[in-house]
């Protein structure tokens, strides 16, 4: 037996592609605006890339990763809404200094809350971990009493709706309904023009590329392996010796951290943060596209993540009523006809097709040996 | 109550063991005591209780009163992994194995190191765990079969992966829940060989309904009914037991 080494040659294939579909295909041929919706797109991979983890290979399903894309992109915005609000940016107000929106809820002084978040390490700090801590508490309560499955998903799918309601009715804190908007710079560089946007563009792709590292070492180490144990026979794995709940609170907050990447990511791409992203649907969105990429496949969730959101934009601009119906049809067919999405489609005819045509032709000479490989194809369980 | 730490060379005593499920008392007063390199059977009819004694003794179950000391620890107050970790391992009545996982990685997992999560993180597949997977691999007659996705083994080959798992982890006690249900005569014949070489060196408790294998392996039987000791003796002492032939054995 081989050790499973960090990266296979199907990983390095898929990283391959990806790179030279992120760093040259869609940079090269796309005009900014277009770049930047690359970009938003790709702030959902980060998320449907934690799902992976946790939801493919823990089994783990969580309908409220929405909750923690919010933590990371409302960290975000909180540094960048308290570097546009600089005493002289806001002397109109009565109380300058402080955040628009404060001021028009009559508020007079930062809530203490705010406080960190005009360091901008702090920030970076938090944004990677009060998600992952929050999510040690909801995992450690939740997994440490055995709840799981379905009570798990409507659990989160709850915590995702309250944190809505209490950010639309904090109004004075968080900016209510319409988020925190209109931000201007980082450390005075200002991310709003498009060359701002294209450096921020790469500094994503950078950081997705590091997340996918690190959720392939994940995979590949026995810890990967616990993880689809644990989904198939709980018991075993705990009766083996294993303490079961502290893996799921692992995978849970790793998908978290995650999650709060791209949401920070988001906040710097798009330039806002609203609870628009924090609740139910988005929530069970990012599970769509993780279902369509394949929930085995750790790339598979990146191109899943792409291609919906690519027909989401393209279809809702000329039949915005219909979208919501055309994801839920395509959910039910990924669910009901390709369990195993994209990444599962590429394994079972692209794959095959692209090693015969190979082994044609260098037939005669050394054979080729049968392991699959490609760019979305490392979500097979057994591989 | 005290017997098992006055009486040290017992490997588990359970004293006094009671569960109840809704009022229905599935295992009632229950004492036995298995010694340092015994191979105690446990028989019964359907029903009677043999399963759930497991489920007390590996923490799957909680007991709602009694003690179960193994090796001088209080087993009732310890968590399921605490309970492995300690030395006990238990193979369940279906087999139970990572079907997505190959016979290798299934082996690899029950090896005893790693077991935390950073630790598992960390975990490398070195030439001694290789060696360790491959030497159990052999004892269970799978050693062609290391490559292979688990789901792939027959019923028998099943049982035996999961017996191997457990041979990895090298309990001090190894429970084994009717470890020949479902196999072919020959899977039996050897099951029984195999069964020879690893309770070597460890205690084992074994449920079984096969009294042929019964026969064969145990050095004590204990014949449970309705959650309580029906008999309790070498085969041959049980066998001629009046009660024993009138609930179980007679049919
Ligand atoms: N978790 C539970 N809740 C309620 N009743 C239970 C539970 N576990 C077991 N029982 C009941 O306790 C009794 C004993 O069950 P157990 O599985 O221990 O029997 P067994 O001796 O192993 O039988 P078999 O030979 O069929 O495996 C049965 O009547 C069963 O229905
Ligand atoms: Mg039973």
């Amino acid at each position: 037996m081989e050790s499973p080494r960090f990266l296979s040659r199907s990983d390095v294939i898929g990283l391959a592609a990806l790179a030279l579909l992120l760093v040259v295909i869609l940079p090269l041929s796309l005009d900014v605006f277009r770049l930047n919706l690359v970009a938003k797109y790709l702030t959902y991979a980060f998320v449907a890339l934690g799902l992976v983890l946790c939801w493919g290979f823990g089994g783990i399903l969580s309908l409220g990763q929405g909750v923690f894309f919010g933590l990371g992109g409302y960290g975000m915005a909180m540094y960048l809404k308290l570097e546009a609000s600089s005493v002289e940016n806001t002397k109109i107000q009565s109380t300058p200094g402080i955040p628009d929106f404060m001021d028009w809820n009559q508020i007079t002084q930062l809530p203490l809350f705010w406080q960190p978040f005009h360091s901008l390490t702090l920030t970076i700090l938090a944004i990677l971990i009060i998600p992952a801590f929050f999510a040690y508490l909801v995992g450690a309560a939740m997994f440490k009493r055995r709840v799981g499955g379905v009570y798990f998903a409507i659990i989160t799918q709850a915590i995702a709706a309250i944190l809505t309601i209490l950010i639309i009715g904090q109004q004075g804190y968080t900016g209510g309904i319409n988020g925190i908007t209109d931000l201007r710079t980082l450390k005075g560089w200002d991310i709003r023009p498009d060359h701002a946007k294209v450096v921020l563009y790469f500094v994503e792709v950078a950081f997705l590329f590091g997340c996918i590292l690190l959720a392939l070492f994940v995979r590949h180490s026995k810890l990967g392996r616990i993880l689809v144990a644990m989904r198939e026979k709980e018991d075993r794995v705990r009766f083996s010796g294993y303490s079961v709940a502290n893996f799921k609170i692992f995978a849970f907050c790793l998908a978290a951290m995650f999650a709060a990447i791209g949401g920070a990511m988001f906040t710097l791409n798009v330039g806002f943060m609203s609870p628009s992203f924090v609740g139910i649907v988005p929530s069970i969105e990012m599970v769509i596209y993780t279902a369509v990429g394949g929930r085995l496949s750790i790339f598979g969730a990146i191109y899943g993540t792409l291609l919906v959101n690519f027909a989401k934009t393209s279809l809702s601009e000329s039949f915005p009523q219909l979208w919501l119906f055309g994801l839920g049809a395509l959910f039910i067919a990924v669910v009901l006809i390709f369990p195993n999405g994209l990444a599962g489609i590429w394994r079972d005819h692209v794959q095959p097709l692209i090693d015969r045509m190979i082994n044609k032709r260098k037939s005669g000479s050394d054979h080729h040996n049968g392991k699959s490989f490609g760019p979305i194809a490392d979500g097979a369980p057994a591989e | 109550m005290l017997i098992g730490h006055q009486q040290p060379d017992f490997l588990l005593a359970v004293e006094g063991l009671t569960v109840s499920f809704d009022g229905f008392k599935a295992v009632n007063d229950l004492s036995f005591y298995v010694e340092e390199n015994e191979i105690r059977v446990i028989i019964g009819p359907n029903g009677a209780g043999k399963t759930t004694v497991l489920d007390l003794i590996c923490g799957k179950t909680k007991a709602t009163s009694g003690a179960i000391h193994f090796r001088g620890k209080d087993l009732t107050k310890m968590k399921e992994n605490q309970i492995v970790q300690a030395g006990v391992g238990r193979k369940f009545q279906t087999p139970s194995i990572y079907e997505d996982l190959t016979v290798f990685e299934n082996l690899e997992i029950s090896y005893p190191q790693g077991r935390s999560v950073f630790g598992a993180l960390a975990f490398q597949r070195t030439a001694a765990v290789r060696e360790r997977v491959e030497e159990v691999a052999e004892a269970i007659f799978l050693k062609d079969k290391l490559g292979q996705s688990a789901d792939l083994l027959s019923h028998g080959q099943k049982q035996w992966l999961e017996i191997g798992m457990l041979l990895i982890q090298d309990p001090d006690l190894l429970m084994l829940d009717e470890p020949v249900a479902g196999m072919s005569v020959s899977e039996r014949v050897k099951t029984a060989e195999l069964l020879h070489t690893i309770i070597k060196d460890r205690s084992v408790l074994v449920i079984e309904h096969d009294m042929k294998f019964v026969e064969d392996i145990a050095h004590k039987v204990t014949v449970l009914h309705q959650g309580q000791i029906l008999s309790e003796g070498t085969m041959d002492t049980v066998k001629n037991d009046p009660k024993v032939i009138e609930v179980y054995l007679g049919h």
